[in-house]
């Protein structure tokens, strides 16, 4: 069974949890850009964050064998700093031509602002502009409303809904985003958003079209092998193993894939996992470098 | 060795493109030409239009540290850009992923830029560790430009971190008495520590011979621990016999 976890915050955290995804038979994830828990307050932070997502986070994904790919966004808590919000629309376009960029994400709702309605529709002209796929958030209070709102816009913003994932779906809200033509993420979380075997339930109603699994693990309560825990749990409750393969692999690499920037296996540059390899100076090996 | 031509370099290029990667290179080129600002979306993306492979197919030396073919394509989109190249340098630069940091710094030897504005990125690229960076840092706009101290230390910085000294351009010709002197007290250093020597030190040891760091390494060849005298042996035996 091939996994890809499309979508995880990796930078918040640990090279241990690397070694365990390798191990659960991870072989691809995709980072979004997001918050740090906490606003930035000036654009350099936002630099050096996106630097870090194509830079240090894609080597040490790469020292246990994974291939770590990003999208670039300005999430919905930060644009409602409307200052730094305009600085950093500004910067995205170079951002978003990166190798390994496959989207522009993660955008959407928070609050449901105005400020926020304005830089979700800015970034999905980015997407048009840009020839991109797109991933958007939806909100963890009023997520019906929310979820209707972020389609309204995407129907107003004139990109394909086949090229959109409206993610963090629940029992609510998935069969309105499917109806839109978009794809339907399904967040699997220790207790809140969704757990595999709510999952279940959806994939015996609605099969495996359209959907996308994953774990949005990052600095909160979360946990980076909900993927392959659910494979288990779809398993177990009998869906076909092709199906299965499909919803955790083909699903993704479709969605994202459409770029082609995807790099998955047989690149000219990124063979087996170099462990001696550093990364400007920084290597994961601790003391254990000799020349 | 690429020739420090830009014809030679697109004729290099021109070699290992096929009609697809050639078409993406010539729009690329008319793009930037046409509107200068397009660089920020285009050098980024040029690994994908024309290819990661080395420009010389048939190099033996070490694919991370030679010229790849993005490294030639992002070279010439910057001698394209002409008078509005110094500019874009630094963003480039700065907002850059690895491949395209090393392909500012390949350029640097190709285009008109302040002095400073150059050194100023020779200075970042040698300030990591990583041997993509540091190589492509250290090529002919160095060994032309880095005042010798400077010099030295890129020298010393490659001996660290592994990139063979003899894919350093210029480094014979720049090499001063100070230079061999630490690159000696480096050999030491490693005898002393029982560890290898790469052999690649020694010709540029062997330009000013230095006497006391010299005595100092073939006195571990008589030194009480056997780890030391063998690795003073070891060391020794990539040195290839001078005249007297």
């Amino acid at each position: 069974m091939r996994i890809f976890d499309p979508h995880i915050h990796m930078t918040s955290r640990t090279t241990d949890d690397y070694e365990a995804m390798a191990a659960a038979g991870i072989e691809a994830i995709i980072e979004p850009a997001f918050w740090l828990g906490q606003p930035r307050t000036t654009l350099g932070s936002f630099v050096d964050y996106f630097d870090g997502l194509i830079g240090w986070e894609r080597f040490r994904a790469g020292q246990f064998g994974i291939r770590h790919h990003c999208t670039m966004g300005l999430n919905p808590k930060e644009a409602n700093d409307e200052e730094l919000a305009r600085q950093v629309l500004e910067l995205l376009p170079r951002y978003l031509a990166k190798d390994r960029v496959v989207a522009v994400g993660e955008i959407g709702f928070d609050g449901m602002t105005v400020a926020e309605e304005r830089a979700f529709a800015a970034q999905l002209g980015l997407a048009v502009e840009h020839d991109m796929p797109v991933l958007v958030h939806t909100p963890h209070r009023d997520k019906p409303a929310g979820t209707t709102k972020s389609i309204e816009l995407v129907r107003q913003s004139g990109i394909a809904p086949e090229r959109v994932v409206i993610d963090h779906n629940n029992e609510l809200t998935y069969e309105e985003v499917l109806d839109s033509g978009c794809w339907a993420g399904f967040t699997i979380y220790p207790d809140t958003k969704m757990d595999e075997h709510r999952l279940v339930r959806i994939v015996e109603r609605v099969g495996i079209d359209r959907l996308i699994v994953d774990s949005a693990a990052d600095w909160g309560r979360s946990d980076p092998l909900k993927v392959p825990k659910t494979v288990a749990a779809l398993l177990e409750a009998g869906i076909d193993e092709a199906d299965v393969q499909r919803l955790v692999w083909d699903n993704p690499v479709t969605f994202y894939g459409v770029g082609g920037r995807l790099e998955l296996a047989g690149d000219d540059q990124d063979g087996a996992p170099d462990p001696a390899a550093t990364f400007a100076g920084n290597s994961i090996l601790r003391g254990a470098r000799e020349a | 060795m690429i020739p420090l031509e830009h014809d030679s370099l697109e004729l290099a290029l021109s070699a290992r493109l096929d009609a697809g990667r050639r078409a993406w290179y010539d729009d690329a080129i008319a793009r930037v030409r046409a509107t200068p600002e397009m660089i920020a979306t285009v050098f980024p993306a040029v690994g994908r239009g024309v290819g990661r492979g080395p420009l010389d197919p048939d190099a033996t030396g070490n694919p991370v540290t030679s010229w790849s073919v993005d490294d030639a394509a992002r070279t010439l989109l910057l001698v394209a850009l002409g008078d509005h190249a110094e500019s874009e340098l630094e963003p480039l630069y700065r907002h850059g992923d690895a491949r395209e940091r090393r392909g500012v710094l390949r350029a640097l030897a190709f285009i008109d830029l302040d002095l400073n504005l150059g050194l100023r990125l020779v200075d970042d690229g040698l300030r990591t560790n990583d041997v993509s960076l540091i190589a492509a840092a250290m090529g002919p706009f160095a060994a032309e430009r880095l005042d010798d101290a400077a010099y030295a230390q890129g020298v010393l910085k490659c001996v660290f971190v592994g990139v063979s000294l003899t894919e350093i351009t210029g480094a014979q010709e720049r090499t001063t008495p100070e230079l061999s002197a630490m690159l000696g007290r480096y050999v030491h250093e490693r005898i002393a520590a029982g560890r290898t020597v790469p052999a690649d030190v020694w010709p540029l040891i062997d330009r000013h011979p230095p006497a006391t760091e010299l005595a100092a390494i073939e006195a571990e060849l008589d030194h009480p621990h056997a780890d030391r005298r063998e690795a003073a042996e070891a060391a020794l035996a990539g040195r290839l016999p001078t005249n007297p």
